[in-house]
């Protein structure tokens, strides 16, 4: 058993937020620079051009990369022999959050009730994922997600029948119908299985994947490859300006489902693609 | 064609513009989101006047980070314009030009565009940081309570946007797929 204080825990989340709303993964970073020399479209080019400029003045500057610093998606792994001493472990997330926005100069993007719309005025409350798991160390995760992209995302609830067509054909309709509205060059997050909401776990959950790493399972590594070619056949490209590069890279995770179902739920991400993550 | 226009835009201006021209703008604008968008609508439906002057100028579609001392503004890239739809043919009829955001925009806001000679610009979305550097002077003229969300004027120099649909109904957004 370890004890561990939620000051610790807020201290982590709050340079988290800061960390992830200036510097990008290197993962993320790479593809974004490497798209430059791939894409053949001179108005595409001038654009990616920008987007690796936009990235050093935000570090230079110190200048958020973009001004939808998004809503704080924390996915927290807990050992179950670690106890978190201090205060409540999802008030002191929430306060690390608080404290990283307002610390951070980062915006303020949320609204305490939907349909009402007041600002909340210190982004809270995350959005949070517990999961609990072996050993005596908390993993967390931070992601903030722009709502430019977010809004573009869908579920579908396929037939077993549609099989790995009806996927494609799935994720290449949000593709579309995001076009210039997610902020292309896209990040494309998919989560195939599991039941309605835990379809739309994973492909957050693997929008957080390093982009480096394909899946380890051969036909969804093979599923990701072939959608990336495709989706970049489109031609929405830098900006929905046109062009190749219309996504850096597909992210496909997956969970087992009931014999009547296949949910596939599309997760968008622009080439903001932020996470951070500590184990602690 | 790369293009270079000072604020105001006046008609003969947005008649010069073409989908897919670059274009650096250089002068006062003024930036408002849905929260700003829903309020100016219903002030005009109740015949009341609006905080800004629309005739000849440019909304951005934007609501910043907070600026650290010394800066002017903070991170200040375009959001998606579709949820302005809504508001924006009323706008139009009221004498405002030219708008910049990022995404599609509906068939009443083009048709609208059309028959008032109005432009509509992207800017590159999630290029903030670049963005922020292109203003050099910023100010809360309404609407502070809506924080982020309030109506800020602001000076810019140069800034780099593209004639996404122009006054004639041409959207370089369709354009580019028929390519495809
Ligand atoms: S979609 Fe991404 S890049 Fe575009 S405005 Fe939102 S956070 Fe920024």
């Amino acid at each position: 058993m370890r004890n561990l204080h939620t000051d610790e825990i807020i201290k982590n989340i709050k340079e988290m937020c800061i960390e992830a709303n200036y510097k990008l993964a290197s993962d993320v970073e790479e593809r974004v620079r490497g798209a430059y020399e791939r894409e053949s479209s001179a108005l595409g080019k001038q654009i990616l051009g920008q987007l690796s400029e936009n990235l050093n003045i935000a570090l230079e500057d110190s200048i958020p990369i973009c001004q939808d610093t998004g809503m704080a998606i924390i996915f927290i792994k807990l050992g179950q022999d670690v106890h978190v001493e201090g205060r409540n472990l999802e008030d002191a997330i929430n306060e690390g959050v608080r404290q990283g926005y307002e610390e951070g100069y980062l915006r303020k993007s949320v609204v305490g009730d939907p349909l009402i719309r007041i600002n909340t005025k210190d982004n809270t409350p995350a959005i949070i994922h517990y999961e609990i798991v072996a050993g005596e160390q908390l993993e967390i995760i931070v992601a903030p997600k722009g709502f430019g992209s977010e809004n573009m995302s869908r579920v579908y609830m396929l037939k077993p029948s549609d099989g790995t067509e009806g996927v494609k054909k799935a994720v290449l309709e949000t593709v579309k119908l995001a076009g210039p509205n997610a902020c292309p060059p896209i990040v494309v997050g998919v989560g195939i299985g599991g039941s309605f909401e835990k379809s739309t776990i994973l492909s957050k959950k693997a929008l957080t994947r390093n982009m480096s790493q394909s899946s380890p399972l051969e036909h969804i590594k093979k599923l990701e490859d072939d959608l990336l070619i495709e989706i970049n056949q489109l031609g929405i490209g830098p900006g929905g300006f046109g062009g190749k590069i219309t996504a850096l890279g597909v992210n496909i995770e997956t969970y087992p489902t009931h014999i009547a179902g296949l949910p596939v739920a599309v997760n968008i991400c622009c080439h903001v693609n932020r996470h951070v993550s500590r184990r602690i | 064609m790369d293009q270079y226009i000072n604020t105001p835009l006046t008609t003969d201006k947005v008649e010069s513009l073409k989908a897919g021209d670059y274009v650096y703008i250089t002068g006062t604008i003024y930036t408002a989101r849905d929260a700003a968008h829903e309020r100016m609508y219903q002030m005009m439906n109740e015949g009341n006047s609006i905080p800004i002057n629309l005739n000849d100028n440019i909304i951005y579609y934007l609501g910043p980070t907070p600026e650290k001392e010394g800066q002017v503004i903070g991170s200040a890239g375009p959001t998606t314009s579709s949820r302005m739809d809504k508001y924006t043919p009323l706008l139009l009829d009221n004498g405002l030009k030219g708008m910049i955001g990022k995404g599609k925009r509906s068939k009443e806001v083009i048709a609208s565009m059309i028959k008032n000679k109005a432009v509509y610009f992207a800017a590159v979305g999630g290029a903030g940081a670049l963005l922020s550097k292109k203003i050099k002077a910023s100010k809360v003229i309404a609407y502070d309570d809506l924080g982020t969300e309030a109506i800020r004027e602001l000076y810019v120099e140069n800034f780099p946007v593209i004639v996404v649909i122009d006054s004639r109904g041409n959207n370089l957004y369709e354009i580019v797929l028929q390519s495809y």
